[in-house]
């Protein structure tokens, strides 16, 4: 039995042909390539078959020799199955010889060809419905994937046995069976999203070597503004809310009892929760899950890996980072999107060196606002500079084994309300159930001591600290107590100090030297709870003892420079 | 050659790869005798982004040049 291969250019014939009789025919994304017809015996399931593919033809009228060449062929006797193969992505266009290949009344399979690129084109074929249609079976291709050939070559043979011919047709003029074609191509072709054609629009601009970093600039912007903004506005009614509350449940205790004391510490460990919940992680995991679902993430860890290769990280983990500048508990739940361990330890030890939110506030609250915003620019440079320094050298100390950024980058989606906020509730539930209760216990502890009165002790015992950076050893109090609620450092600062007039009480050296600490310095108990669940106890005590070393140091250095260059 | 050398716009086949590697490629749908077209390069030394069997991945360069490729790739 003889079957041809027939089709238009570019069609993908010839990566058919090659599929079953192994690679003999000149193949190229262009089209004529295959200018005379090449032939090969195959066998398909036990049958002998002599299998010819055709030089591509647009039409078997007129034309180029390659066409006339196959329409020469075709017209032979001894064809016994022709084998249109079509481009489904143009089904209209190729249509166009699939009529006139009806009307030379040989048996005939149309076998739809690239069936992936219609499907990613958003495209849907109704195969069935085009089948009745022209009354030849049609079957479903990827060539290039060799899916389908066995059921098209099964189907040839078993019309080739049968000798099943289409229906009588008769033979249309040229532009008759254009229309036809364009009709019948409308009627089973139905156009879904176009998913491509936009998504490569869009990945112009936002992949663009330029206009990419000046859109992730302003996504970013944006974020943050919003989040800030959302926060600001509901904190403080949330804060007035738990200050009441703290008032009414402190009503039934002896004022500066121990039980008093307790329920306080407890009352302010709930107050926390809520105060970094709602105001800020809330909006910052809704946030995030949005632009997620969008599909924008990708595209960041995409613009940012050649970044993250300095600190020894890849693309990927660009996440913990923008996370850490809200909330550093996020961010380290978000390295759980890494999959070798060692980078997981490397971004959330580096996440955690994020001043988030709260550290934020104290540099803005100190060095902003007593020395300028030039001076907090500063910091701000400074902390991503020590940042990528420690990347540096951890990333030394643990040699990568990772075979670098692999990341299939989706389609631009719609983010649905629904799975924007379950995703954003599920992310909050692990805070509520794993640091919550810390935070709680935590702040009841501290109450504890408070009662006691260990604030001398506790200075006392920070007191090297607070020596070596040349702060006065009131602050050892703030600095310990921030740990539960960093937040609150300013405040407490303020109280520890007697004074909230920083300018009166604090020299802008150890103004510096304290936002410099601060926003290094153990990361808060709820982030140190996370980074004990995520990565084990040893790295949290690990990740720890780096952050105080870090801040240390950049405490030191900081007053080093200002006592070098005197402005102190 | 690697993918690195393949300028963007163009196609390959994958050919060869590390061991490691090849599983870590497969679980993206990228396998040995795979077509990969190169569609984009982040500036500086960033990934490639490549088309494979209708799918975009993003591949860092360390990736890219592990990735032995042929010319040879077949029209679909």
């Amino acid at each position: 039995m003889r079957i041809a291969l027939i089709g238009q250019p570019n069609c993908g014939k010839s990566t058919l042909f090659n599929q079953v009789a192994g690679y003999k025919a000149e193949t190229g994304n262009f089209s004529g390539t295959t200018v005379a017809f090449t032939e090969s015996r195959v066998r398909v399931s036990g049958q002998v078959l002599d299998l010819t593919d055709l030089p591509g033809a647009y039409t078997l009228e007129l034309g180029s020799p390659a066409e006339m060449e196959a329409a020469k062929y075709l017209d032979s006797r001894n064809v016994d199955v022709i084998v249109n193969v079509a481009d489904a992505t143009h089904l209209a266009a190729s249509l166009d010889l699939t009529f006139e290949l009806l009307a030379l009344k040989k048996p005939l399979v149309l076998a739809l060809n690239m069936m992936d690129e219609v499907s990613r084109l958003g495209l849907r074929i109704d195969g069935e419905g085009l089948s009745r249609e022209l009354g030849v079976p049609v079957l479903p291709l990827v060539a290039s994937k060799g899916r389908g050939v066995r059921g098209i070559f099964l189907k040839a043979l078993e019309v080739g046995t049968k000798k099943t011919f289409p229906p009588t047709s008769e033979p249309l003029s040229a532009s008759v069976r254009h229309a036809r074609s364009a009709e019948t191509a409308q009627k089973y072709v139905t156009q879904g999203e176009r998913r491509m054609t936009l998504r490569d629009r869009l990945d112009d601009v936002l992949l663009h070597p330029l206009w990419g970093y000046a859109i992730l600039m302003l996504v970013l912007y944006l974020f943050f503004q919003t989040v800030y903004g959302i926060g600001k506005w509901t904190e403080p009614p949330l804060l007035k809310l738990f200050d009441f509350l703290i008032q009414w449940a402190l009503t039934p205790f002896v004022a500066e009892s121990l039980l008093s004391g307790l329920v306080l510490g407890v009352m302010q460990g709930i107050s926390a929760g809520v105060a970094i919940v709602l105001p800020y992680l809330l909006p910052f995991l809704l946030g995030l899950g949005l632009l997620e679902d969008i599909g924008y993430l990708p595209r960041v860890a995409f613009l940012m890996d050649a970044l993250m290769h300095r600190i020894g990280l890849h693309g990927k983990a660009i996440v913990p980072f923008i996370l850490g500048y809200g909330c550093n508990v996020p961010a380290v739940m978000s390295t759980r999107t890494l999959e070798e361990p060692r980078d997981r330890y490397l971004a959330a030890a580096l996440a955690t060196l994020v001043p988030c939110a709260a550290r934020l506030a104290v540099v803005f609250g100190l060095v902003a606002f007593y020395m300028g915003p030039a001076a907090a620019m500063g910091m701000f440079l400074f902390n991503i500079f020590v940042i990528a320094l420690v990347g540096r050298i951890l990333s030394n100390l643990m040699p990568e084994d990772t075979p670098g950024l692999i990341l299939e980058m989706p389609p631009y989606r719609v983010p649905t309300v629904k799975n924007v906020f379950s995703k954003a509730w599920f992310r909050v539930r692990e805070f509520v159930v794993e640091a919550w209760p810390v935070l709680i216990a935590g702040s009841a502890v501290l109450a504890l001591l408070n009662y006691f009165d260990v604030a001398v002790y506790i200075n006392l015992l920070v007191r090297p600290l607070t020596w070596s950076l040349g702060l006065p050893s009131e602050v050892g109090v703030p600095l310990i107590f921030g740990i539960l609620r960093k937040e609150l450092s300013l405040i407490m600062l303020g109280q520890a100090l007697g004074s909230s007039d920083f300018d009166n009480v604090l020299s802008n050296v150890q103004m510096v030297t304290y936002a410099a600490f601060v926003m290094f310095y153990l990361p808060c108990l709820a982030t140190l709870s996370v980074l004990r669940r995520e990565l084990g106890t040893r790295p949290m005590l690990h990740i720890s003892a780096l952050t105080v070393a870090v801040a240390m140091l950049s405490g030191l250095l900081v007053r080093g420079l200002f006592f070098l260059f005197g402005a102190g | 050659m690697t993918l690195l050398e393949i300028p963007i716009g163009g196609k390959a086949r994958l050919i060869k790869t590390s061991e490691g590697l090849r599983s870590k490629l497969r679980q993206y749908g990228l396998h040995i005798g795979d077509c990969i077209q190169v569609l984009r390069a982040a500036p500086l030394g960033g990934p490639l982004l490549v088309e494979v069997n209708g799918r975009e991945v993003a591949l860092g360069r360390e990736v890219a040049a592990k990735m032995l490729v042929e010319l040879e790739c077949a029209s679909r």
